[in-house]
């Protein structure tokens, strides 16, 4: 074993060591993650993906903030089983202004990636207040405090801008009529939602949870209600490269 | 002049701290803000109180105080980990247990139990015995003075903060690396002053070579902070908030955090715990390792393997094939070292094999070596992709997941500390051999009624999920799925009462054992050489 004979080097100068470790890390790395920026199926751009109105936005925050992703995923395999129960298999695509990404890991409850539209709106309010009143085999926990919370478009521009800097593209009338748009999805009755609709085609404006104001509870349910709705499949064409 | 830099610059950081404090946007932010002004309120202090004193301890004695510390952290840490983890077994089986609470429901307390476990019982597990390896195997004290000690706190701090976000809904849902941007630039500091202290004391070593559990400790210090810095960058929405946007988007993001995620398993809980592995066997069982040259294959394929694993998380999504593909071929090839590893530590006791029978702490060990060889050939069945497509976003993820903590990073950690206790606080043995049995039993029978109920759980889920019936109809719905588990949720949840009980058992043991409730030894300030 000539090679390893010479190992010895290695093991007497503590920076080459260190160097010769890195060196052999970074390898996988890079192969796996570089090329994901650059090739077609990675960075296609599907029509009707856009990125999220003000209102879906501070409901994904909610999400995030409690964990929802821990028990559901948001990424459809493109299994017979999964197609049937959740519907088309998920595109990278329609994850792409996803800062962070919400694809989870485990399926303590079902897959999220095509929920909206699938319940009302009145379900989701029941749902949240006590999960078992729909569901009796349901183990989630109640999130009773999304009603009690209200909550306003004050920082959402703030938000908007962060995430224009980590490359979601708002324009500068979007984060100028952020709060505005905030206003307009929560309650269509009282404010004009033509603007929002042209700025974030297929926004759901309605008040969503059916109590005057606007609470976390909005925000949510706006945010599941979009929830795989903005591709439509029956135009959809997959690139041959897939 | 020093002094006087040190005074001032904590006094701008308590000022700064305090502002923020005030400016805050939400209360995980304020209430850091204010855990942060004490921190340095009580540097400030302690600085001061130190004045006029020698700083400069005897460079001829190891620096074992750093190492004390980290052993009660640990300890103390684990059973906070392990409650967790036992609190939301149970939400999960009786989910009134979430007590309509955010900072109570599941969704907040679950990374905290993963944080806990990992970096909090793992991390201090892992800093408290290189620190200790490193000096003996190098026969030099730690290098840089307090630095030891600025890495021991400045870790618990960041874990403090951590946890302390969690439960007030702050996380940049990354998991294994949920910590908000401020946390994260504060670990970077802690870690690279942790790496600095390691190659610095590997530097002025008086052995000509460096013993392999340094190798490993090292590999896995400085992965760690690439792994942490790539995966973390993020653009904070303001300077007085704990909310930011993770830089990566979708695909991206989902591979990079599995690049993470599955290294931080390969690093933090492998190549760092197997560091533990080549220094406490051999001591323990006082057999030099069976194989030179098995140690320098099985360390060299293991790192270099163990970073292209991450795609295996991701099968059947829209990560392209050939990134899943790749993903699965390494960590098909990684059972390999992995074995190699065990085998190396396993043969070690060639010769010693009978001090199993009357060694529980060697028993420790060499048990975690052997649940680390099961779960290190489940890992690559569960990788491909067939498999996967079965067991993946099911239970029998969770129940691999803990086979390999609990088993080998869980008992070889115990093993370690029934190891250290004695010599550091230089007690003759440990206060009850037989309480560390009864730690070894609880704990192994805790973790096979847990694998075990998550094995079946796991596949009953993946099957019914996929059942159609002859007209090609889904035959199950979820909830369905959701009610079949409940038997098995109770049998994990007492698995995790028995594992939870042992660390109490051992917790006692060791306490009784520092205080000397048996008889004392002659103190060895150990020499250095």
């Amino acid at each position: 074993m000539g090679v390893l004979s010479k190992h010895g080097i290695i093991e007497r100068n503590a920076f080459l060591l260190l160097l010769l470790s890195f060196l052999v890390v970074t390898i996988g790395g890079l192969v796996q993650i570089v090329p994901l920026f650059y090739l077609d199926n990675t960075i296609e751009e599907v029509e009707g993906v856009r990125p999220y109105s003000p209102l879906e936005l501070a409901g994904r925050n909610i999400y995030v903030r409690e964990g929802c992703y821990l028990c559901h995923s948001q990424m459809i395999r493109t299994m017979r089983d999964e197609q049937e129960r959740y519907g088309h298999y998920s595109l990278a695509a329609e994850s792409m202004y996803d800062h962070p990404f919400q694809w989870g890991s485990k399926r303590t409850g079902p897959d999220l990636a095509r929920v909206g539209g699938r319940y009302s709106d009145a379900w989701h309010v029941a749902h949240f207040n006590n999960p078992r009143d729909l569901v009796p085999e349901s183990i989630m926990p109640a999130y009773p405090w999304f009603a009690a919370t209200p909550i306003t478009g004050d920082r959402i521009a703030a938000i908007m801008r962060a995430n224009r800097t980590a490359g979601v593209p708002y324009t500068d009338a979007m984060i100028a009529a952020a709060a505005a748009d905030f206003a307009a999805q929560a309650d269509p009755e009282n404010e004009d939602t033509t603007d929002l609709l042209a700025r974030y085609p297929k926004a759901v404006a309605r008040n969503f949870d059916g109590e005057p104001g606007t609470s976390e509870l909005d925000a949510v349910i706006a945010y599941l209600q979009m929830l795989g709705t903005l591709v439509d499949f029956s135009t959809y064409t997959p690139v041959p490269s897939r | 002049m020093l002094n006087g830099v040190k005074i001032a610059g904590l006094g701008i950081l308590i000022v700064f701290f305090a502002m923020a404090a005030n400016f805050g946007q939400d209360a995980a932010y304020q209430l850091h803000a204010v855990l942060l002004a004490a921190a340095a309120t009580a540097v400030l202090v302690h600085v001061i109180r130190g004045f006029g004193r020698s700083e400069a301890a005897p460079e001829t004695v190891y620096m074992d105080g750093v190492i004390r510390y980290g052993v009660v952290a640990t300890t103390l840490w684990g059973l906070v980990g392990f409650s967790m983890g036992t609190l939301i077994a149970w939400q999960l089986t009786y989910p009134e247990l979430n007590l309509g609470l955010p900072w109570t429901s599941f969704g907040r307390l679950r990374p905290l139990h993963t944080s806990a476990v990992i970096f909090a019982f793992g991390g201090n597990a892992l800093i408290a015995t290189s620190f200790y390896i490193v000096q003996r195997t190098c026969a030099v004290r730690l290098w840089g003075g307090n630095a030891g000690w600025f890495v021991f706190w400045g870790y618990n701090l960041f874990i403090v903060l951590a946890a302390t976000g969690y439960v007030l809904g702050s996380t940049q849902s990354k998991e294994y690396a949920e910590p908000e941007w401020y946390v994260d630039l504060w670990l970077t500091i802690v870690w690279v002053t942790y790496l600095a202290v390691f190659l610095g004391t590997l530097v002025k070593r008086r052995e000509p070579h460096i013993y392999v559990a340094n190798w490993f400790l090292l590999a896995f210090i400085v992965t760690v902070a690439m792994l942490h810095v790539v995966n973390g960058l993020a653009v904070p929405v303001s300077v007085w908030g704990s909310l930011s946007v993770p830089l990566w988007p979708g695909v991206q993001g989902a591979m990079v955090q599995w690049w993470y995620g599955h290294n931080a398993v390969g690093f933090f809980l492998t190549a760092g715990f197997l560091g533990m592995m080549y220094y406490f066997i051999p001591k323990q069982a006082e057999r030099p390792v069976y194989s030179y040259k098995l140690s320098i294959i099985h360390f060299w394929a293991l790192i270099f393997l163990y970073i292209w694993a991450g795609p295996h998380h991701l099968h059947y999504t829209a990560l392209p094939d050939w990134a899943q593909i790749l993903g699965m071929t390494f960590s098909i090839i990684l059972w390999m070292p992995s074995w190699g590893g065990m085998i190396n530590g396993l043969m070690t006791l060639q010769g010693a094999w009978d001090k199993l029978r009357t060694d529980p702490v060697l028993r420790m060990l060499v048990v975690s070596v052997g649940f680390y060889g099961m779960s290190t050939f489940e890992g690559p069945v569960m990788s491909i992709r067939a498999v996967n497509s079965l067991s993946h976003y099911t239970d029998w993820t969770i129940g691999h997941v803990h086979s390999g903590a609990l088993g080998w990073n869980g008992m070889i950690t115990f093993g370690a500390l029934y190891y250290l206790v004695p010599r550091l606080w230089n007690r003759e043995r440990l206060y009850s051999l037989s309480l560390v049995s009864w730690h070894f039993w609880l704990a192994t029978i805790g973790i096979v009624l847990y694998a075990s109920s998550m094995w079946v759980s796991g596949m009953m889920q993946g099957l019914m999920w996929r059942e159609v019936d002859e007209q090609g109809f889904l035959v199950n719905s979820f909830a369905d799925t959701v009610a079949a588990l409940f038997p098995m949720y109770v049998v994990r949840a007492l698995g995790g009462v028995l594992y939870l009980t042992g660390g109490i058992i051992m917790a006692y043991n060791l306490y009784k054992t520092a205080v000397g409730a048996g008889v004392t030894a002659p103190a060895r300030a150990v020499a250095a050489e």
